[in-house]
């Protein structure tokens, strides 16, 4: 028995997840056989999301009309209580019944990649924006700004030179916790759009309680977290010198927000 | 929420504390929360407009969850054949589904499913993650680093594959649905519990009630939990916004209660075959969802702008 399980144990190292108990097919094909379009999904979705979350936030600080702001501020935690798959749903019945610009499954085309993508970036959009609105007021408060803005330079000049570059450090934490939410949006955007993908495989590994293929999949996901996360961590002394320095004094001004 | 007139002053629910979520068994740690804090503090949240009309959609929709009789006069399973997919008019006001059965009357008794489910969660992350954060607060150095530890584990490890694996090793269904999103939550209560905890616990008046002869568990629980509660409560009514989506997301995926229950995601999953026909069969439920959890997440941010001030 503990022999078996060191074996296993080792075999993991080498990639070895066992064998899907419904299919008899190794895990590792079974998972990397359709990994490809998922990555791709998640990839887009996410520099989508990214876009989606800079662009709402610029929106909402260089916009002089208060309403327009107060709208733009509150579509973050709008964008958090939409389940994606209602989204999609919806924009399935839109898109393709009602107005017939894009077809009900998956074809190849433009439309049929870029609706799920912005499915599944308007979710993770949501907790970015969030996070780089809260410190992007923080560092609006700080007295550089004021300088800044007497030396004359133009309300998009210290959003996107200064303003974006200090307040990025929290967003990018909360990037490395997208990945979970992009994992299980793509599970679900996939199902919902019938795609091909990771997606199929959690669903059918669920309901046939096939253990090894769940187990494969959460280990590999949960790895690709801590690995995408302790990545973020190495980074931020790149964007924020400070943090080296100061380490000593606890945490550096920006992750206070 | 057309049904909001038609409900009798929402008096005593509405006080935005957690009793509303769960039905029967709210453990030990909650009831403490909503009467104990001072009468001035109690005063302040009780009185903002905004707070009130937050609470107020909420409390008809936790009114759903507990007497969905009195909102509807169809039945959620029997359907009328010859009435099948109705567009939404005043009879019907999210029309009918396949079966003729009204679909605002699934929506009403599915909420009970629902909550039930997510009630379940958020108690096992309440409970479990107060019970975490106080040992890892008060139990000494060993304690909150072996706690603490255990919490990194379980963040590292994204909150959906969680609920997933747990789904998995039980069998589908909405206990195993609610146990595994429940864990997946625990490691966020015990964080902000151990925070507040530690905050309050070196207070004056803390070490004034040990000296008045108070012992380890009362102090806890009459003096240290009640001032620790604001941003566990805030925590409660997003954590709960976020179960919902959660359980609705994976009974979508067919994870949770089985067909003929009337629960949200299912509702949806449902229509989702008659996306063509009826579109209110999916948009109209979703909308639902959409609002229950935008308010929660509205009311957990009002509760933490009322308490940390």
């Amino acid at each position: 028995m503990l022999t078996q399980y060191l074996n296993q144990l080792v075999g993991l190292f080498s990639g070895d997840f066992g064998y899907s108990l419904a299919s008899g097919q190794s895990v590792w094909d079974r998972i990397s056989g359709v990994a490809g379009s998922t990555v791709a999904l998640a990839g887009a979705a996410f520099i989508t999301a990214v876009l989606i979350a800079v662009s709402l936030v610029g929106a909402a600080t260089l916009t002089r009309s208060t309403v327009i702001r107060r709208v733009l501020v509150n579509v973050p935690p709008l964008f958090a209580a939409i389940p994606a798959f209602w989204l999609g749903l919806v924009l399935l019945d839109l898109l393709s019944i009602r107005w017939g610009v894009m077809s009900l499954f998956p074809d190849g085309s433009f439309l049929s990649l870029a609706v799920p993508v912005l499915v599944l970036a308007t979710v993770v959009s949501a907790p970015l924006a969030q996070v780089l609105l809260k410190s992007i007021n923080h560092v609006y408060d700080q007295p550089f700004i004021d300088v800044l803005r007497a030396k004359g330079a133009s309300r998009s000049w210290i959003f996107f030179r200064h303003a974006l570059k200090n307040a990025a450090g929290p967003a990018l934490t909360i990037m490395g916790i997208t990945v979970g939410t992009l994992f299980a949006g793509s599970v679900i955007t996939e199902t919902v759009f019938a795609r091909s993908g990771l997606g199929s495989v959690v669903l059918t590994a669920v309901t046939t309680q096939d253990v090894p293929l769940v187990q494969g999949l959460v280990l590999l996901t949960a790895s690709i977290f801590v690995v995408v996360n302790l990545a973020v961590d190495l980074l931020y002394p790149l964007l924020d010198p400070r943090i080296l320095t100061s380490s000593r004094d606890g945490a550096p001004r920006a992750l206070a927000a | 929420m057309p049904t909001t007139n038609n409900l009798p002053p929402p008096v005593l629910t509405a006080d935005p504390g957690p009793g509303r979520n769960g039905g029967p068994g709210l453990g030990a740690a909650v009831p403490e929360t909503a009467p104990v804090p001072s009468a001035r503090r109690r005063r302040g949240p009780l009185r903002s407009p905004s707070l009130w009309l937050t609470a107020a959609p909420l409390t008809v929709v936790a009114a759903w969850a507990l007497a969905p009789d009195l909102f509807t006069s169809f039945s959620p399973l029997d359907g009328v054949p010859g009435d099948n997919f109705r567009a939404p008019d005043a009879d019907h006001i999210f029309g009918t589904d396949h079966l003729g059965r009204d679909v605002f009357t699934r929506v009403v008794f599915g909420t009970r499913q629902t909550l039930l489910t997510a009630g379940l969660a958020v108690l096992i992350g309440l409970v479990v993650g107060t019970l975490v954060g106080i040992i890892a607060a008060t139990a000494g150095r060993a304690a909150d680093t072996t706690a603490m530890r255990l919490v990194d584990v379980l963040l590292a490890v994204p909150g959906f594959l969680i609920s997933l694996v747990i789904v998995t090793a039980f069998s589908p269904g909405p206990i195993s649905l609610g146990v595994g999103i429940g864990i997946a939550s625990v490691a966020s209560f015990a964080r902000v519990v151990r925070s507040e905890v530690l905050r309050v616990r070196n207070l004056d008046f803390i070490e004034a009630s040990f000296l008045n002869g108070g012992t380890f568990w009362s102090v806890i629980t009459r003096h240290l939990l009640p001032n620790a509660s604001g941003p566990v409560l805030a925590l409660l009514a997003v954590d709960l916004g976020a179960a919902i989506l959660a359980i609705s997301g994976l009974g979508f995926l067919g994870f949770g209660a089985p067909p003929p229950t009337p629960e949200w995601g299912l509702l949806i999953a449902e229509g989702r075959q008659y996306l063509g026909t009826a579109w209110w069969l999916t948009t109209l439920p979703g909308l639902v969802i959409v609002l229950t959890v935008l308010l929660l997440a509205t009311l957990g941010r009002q509760l933490l702008k009322t308490f940390r001030i």
